[in-house]
């Protein structure tokens, strides 16, 4: 059933992605690209990282959304709208991802596989993060908590001259 | 399963509260009641309107995914403690399957090709984060006081003292930005009358009647999780715990739907302000409040 799964999972992941470059409007790019990054966040739940995984559908739907709002916004041909291609330098890139995908398969089938060591922990997303972190955990935490409230005062600083400005300015 | 037709059920109650709050317009006490079924009948039969060029895959994609999301959040939360899924993150989850009603809505509102419609998909989008991060922030204190970010645990935390009563702010923060994550009431402006409809103003026909049963899932389960966050989940004297659950979302349910017919329409840059400004630190402090309390 896991198997079943995570192979559909993977085939959905890698199509959407691919189909990224196939499609000719900026909106359906941004949503099939959304769609591949919900079936890894979908792999993650597979593998047992709950945290991680569902924190990746969380994230991502949110950051593409934004972009949506962007990528849009700055596209050439106003708002969008028009047919587009996402491909540049379309024989370069292919040059790039063929040797990319030529030595990452490379690497899969002639390195040596490690045995697996050891159980998984307990709680997989607080192994990580103490394999990530360390000793420099409470240092994150009091830069992630500066980092947002930084961030919340620049927003609160900037709706003071928004284009809703209060007519007080006048 | 059962969680997703109790979702379905309290759904249709609450429009059906709605129909009967809405100032007599659908005829007096059953009658009214009746009308969400007589509107959804109506939608059923109803033909498509399509507008030129419209995106179909895109809208259709926006239009179901908001009962689906809706119906997925309600898969994490408890009826008395136990849960459908047994997912150690429910409130992550929950929290991610609101944030899909910003795709939703944006689909929609684009797939549509119209320029209202447009509007209205962009406007939920510039006052995401506004409404995400105070909730986010709200539903983050709960669970910190727990020491899990799973609703069950949550709920099973509050068993001398409900959360609600230490930490007040977080709870009205959380019931303040319920009704903007699902487009409601007085933070409907996605879907505003002043945009003709905004993201809904070309849906018609079982495209609506969709979209609009999304929306009332999306606040139905949301009623359903502030149960568990802040009022002590299926704890109760005399009833069995599932129905005190039940009872808690009702009553929570029941007063989003009556706020929606007693508050006018928030200009939304004053709201959006007033977000950024007042609800967020202020769920901080609470929050720091409920951390001090915690470690010590």
């Amino acid at each position: 059933m896991e198997t079943v799964a995570f192979w559909i999972l993977g085939v959905a992941a890698v199509g959407t992605g691919a189909a990224v470059f196939a499609v000719d409007s900026m909106a359906r790019a941004t949503f099939a690209l959304l769609a591949s990054f919900l079936c890894t966040g979908g792999e993650l739940l597979l593998a047992g990282l709950h945290y991680l995984g569902v924190l990746v559908i969380l994230m991502m739907i949110m950051e593409m959304l934004v972009m949506a709002v962007f990528m849009v916004m700055y596209m050439m041909n106003p708002a969008g709208l028009m047919p587009m291609t996402m491909l540049h330098n379309t024989r370069g890139a292919l040059a790039i991802a063929g040797a990319a995908f030529a030595a990452m398969t490379a690497g899969i089938l002639t390195v040596p596989w490690p045995e697996r060591r050891g159980r998984p922990p307990r709680d997989p997303a607080f192994a990580l993060g103490e394999a990530v972190m360390g000793p420099a955990m409470l240092v994150m935490i009091v830069i992630g908590l500066a980092i947002l409230v930084t961030m919340i005062a620049t927003v609160v600083l900037a709706t003071d001259r928004g284009r809703y400005d209060r007519d007080r300015a006048r | 399963m059962v969680e997703v037709l109790a979702l379905g059920v309290l759904a249709l109650a609450a429009a059906s509260l709605d129909a009967v709050l809405a100032d007599g317009r659908s005829g007096p006490g059953v009658r009214a009641a009746a009308a969400p079924l007589r509107e959804a009948g109506r939608l059923l039969a109803q033909q498509r309107r399509t507008t030129w060029r419209a995106d179909r895959l895109l809208a259709r994609t926006g239009v179901v995914s908001l009962p689906v999301a809706a119906a997925l959040a309600a898969v994490v939360v408890p009826l008395g403690d136990r849960a459908a899924a047994d997912l150690p993150v429910g409130i992550v989850w929950f929290n991610a399957m609101e944030v899909v009603a910003w795709a939703s809505v944006w689909l929609a509102g684009w797939g549509a090709n119209s320029a209202f419609a447009l509007v209205g998909g962009y406007r939920f989008l510039a006052q995401g984060l506004a409404y995400e991060l105070p909730h986010m922030l709200a539903l983050i204190t709960a669970a910190l006081a727990a020491h899990s970010l799973d609703p069950r645990g949550i709920a099973a935390a509050q068993e001398g003292l409900w959360f609600v009563v230490w930490m007040p702010v977080a709870f009205a923060v959380y019931l303040l930005s319920v009704p903007a994550m699902a487009f409601w009431g007085p933070l409907a402006h996605p879907v505003g009358a002043d945009l003709a409809g905004g993201a809904m103003a070309e849906l018609s026909g079982p495209d609506r009647l969709v979209l609009s049963a999304g929306r009332y899932g999306l606040l139905t389960v949301a009623a359903a999780v502030a149960v568990p966050l802040f009022l002590g989940g299926g704890a109760g004297p005399l009833l069995p715990a599932p129905l005190w659950s039940l009872v808690k979302t009702c009553a929570v349910l029941a007063l989003l739907v009556w706020v929606r017919r007693r508050v006018p329409v928030l200009r939304m840059d004053r709201f959006m302000e007033a977000a950024w400004t007042v609800l967020i630190p202020a769920v901080l402090l609470q929050m720091l409040v409920v951390g001090i309390v915690v470690v010590s």
